[in-house]
């Protein structure tokens, strides 16, 4: 059923999955194999919800074989145990249970929601175990997938706002990790094989830098119990440290024009960002809000929707990672007055680089983070997520207290210093797809 | 599966109170206690399925303006407000209405129930409001459906199945009539639809239902209502054969969509046949080991991707079973529509397994347990009811009744209603890029 929406989804929630949970009572422990385990015991609902995390997102990969990650990734469920990919998912359905994940440049997870009655429960574990534990990438199905990937990446590079990510990711990172990480093409794609699949799963599968994350209705024993199950199987050994180089910052400002005959331009500006744990994190959090990530609120909204009718949807985010993640400027506009809107976005952000921002739109920043607190944490699905970033990045198990209370901290002055030393509007990359401008 | 069946009763949705305030406004309270937050939402029962032709798009522009503000709160000062009480806020139109919506902590409620009940009586619509914000939606709709070749196809397979049911025209509007429309458009939607008569205020969270009913009565209770126009049932006529829709767009892979003319839930008491077709859809696209996936990407390997699609509640009496697929490289994309048709041949002819139906029920059984661990989703499904013409006393029944469903009755609606004779199928033909290419080919027409 078709369905329009007045805005699209809020993007500053890609930031706020960086805050945890006030008051929320984080179990903390290791298993005997070195894993981490984070566990919020809740019975409201008989759910059980639970995340494995690695260290295996898509900055792993090299640039002949860039989409390794994620091919593994989507292979370790097809297929594990002596099980075929049609017996998992079978199975996976006769339970109830939900086989998910995720994946960035940072990290992959596998996720496994399951009603957590004893029968349901134990027979959807002993089967994301054997996901885990046992994928067999058979060449029949890598054969499948890949041809599958490279059909998506075709028809990627065919439509305006992929194009205009994977130019943005290009340019701002070059042959940094995190540029590689958005690199896959048909060609290198192609060149993967199984072996690569296995000696991938073997280097970033391993117990240790893995983060179990585990919420709902299970008692902390049984808990223990699942970690532990699932942490027995898992490669172990000493991996290679996985430590990503230090981002670049551009030393000049760069602009990219790719033609394309859409009726709107996608517009996109960015810079190296903000990485997690981030001394300038909070202010820049709080700037963000008042920029581009509030919504109907922002200066960017305001200037460039409300007043002028020129965008639909234009919005800012930190995406803070490991290395330095993007800070993203985005919208879409009519080809015609691309170079128009173009200019107001930048004008708006120089603006408040320049001045910072008043007295009046700090109290709202901070009224609106500190009182949607409970909003973040109010289903089991979202703490799930906290879970495995707290436990991914090693935040303190007291970040989302802490989280407030640096919030309230924040001063304009902060905000418009941490904005002039961490974003240079001059030297920024943009990226323009579809315009009538040479 | 008797374990499973076991567990209906804590999956019940007990907590839901009903009220309906003396200006007709109807009020339903979930209580989820889980956590201090509340979820408001007022749903319209007004959405492209009331407009006519000249007019598309209205419905969805009226939302839009919905934030302009009015006397005692200027223009964008309702999402300062909701915003600076740590809320979020938004709204949505689709076929069968318009819904606004705020997520707050708990004391926050009469903020939202203040201020929705200030914009249903009171919104401005001024012309230079209105001039910016039509600029808005056309942007909305290029970048919606313009530029996306698969929604261009949904909008023509929509326009081609329906030829006089209203669910043939876009939600989003024709860009002529976007063109065209003016704030006189916007205001005489307002007018016609916006009473308290014609809305449900759905509430779900750490709430008291009559602390609700209380503030909804402050707020809303003074508001007068106004007879709603007659609705007219636009019926649509008989489809006698086949239907063929194609569309040119950039892009590089093609795409088949198919659809058939299936009845929707009118007397949930008595009728079978839109739950058989809900486990049918199951039994097609319920998980990846379901026959279209099994079959057709991992064993044949002639699609990339899948899927069906049926909504069982619809306020305007009709809907499309849905089928689409994007066929793997180098096979034609007729290959792939003879392949769905003949899943569905299969299916008529030798009926479903024993275990497909249970592995369908029992997925059935988990989701309206995963439901309940969203507010926002549970506020969704009582409204969409509510404005539907049903009731939110369905979700009580609605595992029981799908449960209930046999595989002779699965068999039965395929055989039913899945027949060429009562099919729409819409292709894309994917053009190549070339940034030379004239986009629109403009098509000289005389005004009058």
């Amino acid at each position: 059923m078709a369905t329009t929406k007045r805005c699209v989804a809020f993007l500053f929630g890609i930031v706020m999955a960086s805050t945890a949970s006030a008051g929320l009572p984080i179990q903390h422990w290791v298993t005997t194999t070195g894993i981490e385990v984070y566990f919020v015991e809740n019975h409201e609902l008989p759910i059980l919800d639970l995340a494995v995390n690695f260290p295996a997102g898509s900055s792993r990969d090299s640039r002949d074989k860039a989409g390794l990650a994620g091919l593994t990734h989507a292979l370790l469920s097809q297929g594990a145990g002596g099980l075929s990919d049609e017996e998992i998912s079978r199975r996976m359905a006769d339970l109830g249970a939900v086989l998910g994940g995720e994946m960035d440049q940072d990290r992959a997870a596998l996720t496994l929601r399951t009603l957590s009655s004893p029968r349901e429960s134990s027979a959807a574990l002993e089967l994301f175990a054997k996901i885990l534990q046992q994928p067999e990438f058979s060449p029949e199905v890598l054969e499948r997938e890949r041809a599958r990937m490279i059909s998506g990446l075709q028809e990627a590079d065919t439509q305006p706002a992929s194009i205009a990510n994977k130019a943005f990711y290009a340019s701002l990172y070059g042959d940094h990790p995190y540029g590689i990480a958005n690199a896959s093409t048909p060609q290198s794609v192609s060149a993967i094989g199984r072996e690569d699949l296995l000696q991938f799963y073997q280097t970033h599968y391993r117990s240790d830098g893995a983060v179990i994350a585990l919420m709902g209705d299970v008692s902390r024993d049984m808990a223990v119990r699942i970690a532990a199950t699932l942490a027995a199987g898992l490669p172990g050994g000493t991996r290679i440290s996985a430590s990503l180089p230090a981002v670049t910052y551009p030393a000049a400002a760069q602009t990219v024009r790719i033609p394309h005959p859409a009726s709107q331009s996608h517009i996109l500006l960015g810079y190296p960002g903000v990485r997690r744990g981030d001394k300038d994190y909070f202010p820049l959090y709080v700037g963000n809000y008042i920029l581009g990530g509030g919504g109907f609120v922002s200066r960017l909204t305001e200037e460039v929707r409300e007043k002028r009718g020129l965008a639909y949807s234009v919005y800012s985010y930190f995406m803070p990672l490991s290395a330095l993640g993007p800070f993203q400027i985005g919208l879409q506009t009519k080809r015609e007055q691309a170079d128009e809107t173009l200019t107001v976005v930048q004008n708006t952000l120089a603006k408040f680089i320049k001045e910072g921002p008043t007295a009046g739109e700090m109290k709202a920043a901070r009224d609106n983070v500190i009182g949607g607190f409970p909003l973040r944490i109010d289903s089991n699905a979202k703490i799930l997520s906290y879970l495995s970033v707290i436990g991914f990045y090693h935040l303190p198990l007291t970040y989302l207290d802490d989280f407030n209370r640096e919030i309230a901290k924040v001063t304009a002055t902060q905000v418009r210093d941490a904005f002039a030393r961490r974003i240079d509007p001059d030297k920024m990359v943009v990226v323009i797809v579809g315009s009538d401008s040479k | 599966m008797v374990f499973l069946l076991a567990l209906l009763p804590a999956a019940a949705h007990a907590d839901i109170q009903e009220y309906k305030l003396a200006n007709g406004l109807k009020i339903v309270v979930q209580e989820d206690h889980r956590s201090p937050v509340v979820v408001t939402q007022v749903w319209y029962r007004a959405g492209s399925l009331d407009e006519y032709n000249g007019t598309t798009g209205v419905a969805h522009v009226l939302e839009h303006m919905m934030f302009k503000g009015t006397k005692k709160v200027p223009a964008g000062q309702f999402s300062r407000l909701i915003a600076s009480a740590g809320g979020r806020e938004n709204a949505f139109t689709a076929n069968d209405h318009t819904v606004y919506f705020q997520q707050l902590e708990k004391s926050r409620l009469e903020l939202a129930l203040r201020l929705e009940a200030d914009r249903m009586a009171n919104l401005l619509l001024t012309d230079k409001d209105y001039a910016k914000e039509i600029r808005v939606v056309m942007e909305e709709r290029r970048w919606r459906t313009e530029d996306k070749p698969q929604a261009l196809v949904y909008e023509q397979f929509q326009a081609a199945a329906y030829q006089a049911h209203p669910y043939g025209r876009p939600v989003i509007g024709w860009m002529n009539d976007l063109e065209q429309m003016t704030v006189a458009d916007a205001r005489d939607w307002y007018r016609r639809w916006y009473e308290p008569n014609n809305a449900t205020l759905v509430v779900v969270g750490d709430v008291s239902p009559k602390v609700v009913l209380q503030l909804a009565t402050k707020y809303f209770g003074p508001l007068k209502s106004h007879p709603l126009p007659v609705r007219k049932a636009q019926i649509e006529p008989l489809q006698h054969g086949e239907r063929r829709v194609t569309v040119q767009a950039q892009a590089k892979l093609p795409y088949v969509l198919l659809g058939y003319h299936v009845p929707v839930l009118y007397d949930p008491e008595r009728e079978w046949e839109p739950y058989a077709l809900e486990i049918l859809s199951g039994v097609l696209d319920g998980n990846a080991s379901a026959r279209l996936n099994q079959n057709l990407v991992r064993r044949d390997r002639i699609a990339i991707d899948v899927s069906t699609g049926y909504e069982m509640v619809q306020r305007g009496g009709t809907t499309m079973f849905q089928l689409d697929g994007t066929p793997s490289e180098g096979v034609p994309v007729a290959d792939l529509e003879n392949a769905i048709l003949g899943e569905i041949e299969q299916l008529k002819e030798n009926g479903v397994t024993a275990d497909e139906l249970l592995r369908v029920k029992a997925q059935v059984i988990a989701a309206d347990v995963y439901q309940r661990d969203s507010m926002f989703y549970q506020a969704m499904k009582i409204g969409n009811l509510e404005t539907a013409g049903l009731s939110w006393r369905l979700l009580k029944d609605y595992p029981a009744r799908l449960q209930a469903v046999t595989a002779e009755q699965v068999q039965a609606v395929a055989r039913k209603y899945l027949t060429t004779d009562n099919l729409t199928v819409a292709t894309l033909d994917p053009q190549p890029i070339d940034e030379h290419a004239p986009r629109h080919k403009e098509i000289p027409h005389g005004h009058n």
